[in-house]
């Protein structure tokens, strides 16, 4: 796992209070992992903290999974 | 009870009457104050005035790339904020026939969209910190309506409404957002009245003499305070019973 997937899922079982085991690349925020859309809100927020990027609005609509928001994250640490 | 040491405030509209005292009160409790306004020299005065524990960051509401950099700015100078008054009004006030455009949309932007816009960039740190109270100075026309203050009245109603909507949103972050809506305020507004005209408003409020400043800010301060943590989405009426709705 990369550093980035693992801080990324460091986040997600913190924030939802979520098991580890379920926070896998394909799991759904919402479906999968009980958030609300707030919570989505916040994750992104979370993650712009942690990786010191933006995550513009149209890119955070796109962000519905864990791999999502590791493949955005890799992309936008790798550019910065 | 309602203690606001170590809490930061922004005030809006704090230029004029009702805001300086709603900042005074905020003050008095031990909160530190950002004043914003237009007239940078009442916002300088008051900043003397109260002392240690005030800021000044003046601010065109009509301008929406400054509404934007108030919020930022108000946490450089003071800190992290914890309570956001959203007090600033105009009035532009006219037969709804023959009200201009520019009237209606001036009265909308600053009342109603800058408050949207200073709320949208103050939640962000609010709900990180898991509190934080919103409070949005209205109107007791906002409720019953006024001739001649269509646009007034429609700017007050939609701040309920959005204070509501918004409040539903993040209650569960330790979040509150209330309005407080005053009646008739004494103020120097009110002052050029002749008799007859306050004779007629007197008549309508049962309490028989227009409220004060201090009124509106006792209100403030309580919904500001940790012990109003469970009040969220009301609307406080401070109107001497002119209207109780």
């Amino acid at each position: 796992m990369s550093d980035v997937a693992e801080r990324v899922k460091k986040i997600v079982i913190e924030h939802l209070g979520v098991d580890a085991d379920k926070v896998v690349d394909s799991a759904n925020f919402i479906d999968d992992l009980g958030a609300d859309s707030l919570d989505t809100v916040e994750l992104v927020m979370a993650f712009e903290e942690e990786f010191g990027v933006e995550i513009p609005d149209e890119s955070a609509e796109g962000i519905v999974t864990v791999g999502d928001a590791v493949k955005f994250l890799e992309k936008a640490t790798a550019k910065a | 009870m309602f203690d606001l040491n170590n809490r930061v405030a922004l005030v809006t509209g704090a230029s004029g009457g009702l805001g300086a005292s709603i900042a005074r009160a905020l003050h008095k409790q031990g909160a530190k104050v950002v004043l914003s306004g237009t007239r940078r020299e009442a916002l300088d005065a008051l900043a003397a005035e109260l002392g240690e524990r005030a800021f000044v960051a003046p601010c065109n509401l009509s301008d929406a790339a400054a509404v934007e950099k108030l919020v930022p700015e108000a946490e450089a100078l003071a800190g992290p904020l914890d309570i956001l008054v959203n007090n600033a009004g105009v009035t532009r006030d006219g037969l709804f026939m023959r009200m201009k455009d520019e009237d209606w949309s001036t009265v909308l932007t600053v009342n109603l969209e800058s408050a949207f816009r200073l709320a949208r960039a103050a939640v962000k740190g609010m709900m990180k910190r898991r509190h934080g109270r919103i409070i949005n100075i209205t109107s007791v026309v906002g409720v019953t309506g006024n001739p001649g203050q269509a646009n007034y009245c429609a700017s007050k109603a939609g701040l309920i409404g959005m204070s509501k909507a918004l409040a539903a949103e993040i209650a569960a972050r330790g979040i509150t957002v209330n309005c407080v809506a005053p009646g008739f305020i004494a103020s120097p507004m009110t002052d050029v009245l002749n008799d007859k005209q306050k004779e007629s408003i007197l008549g309508a409020i049962p309490r028989g003499e227009m409220g004060k400043g201090d009124d509106i800010a006792a209100a403030t301060v309580y919904l500001a305070s940790d012990e109003a943590g469970y009040v969220t989405g009301q609307t406080l009426h401070v109107n001497g019973g002119m209207a109780m709705i």
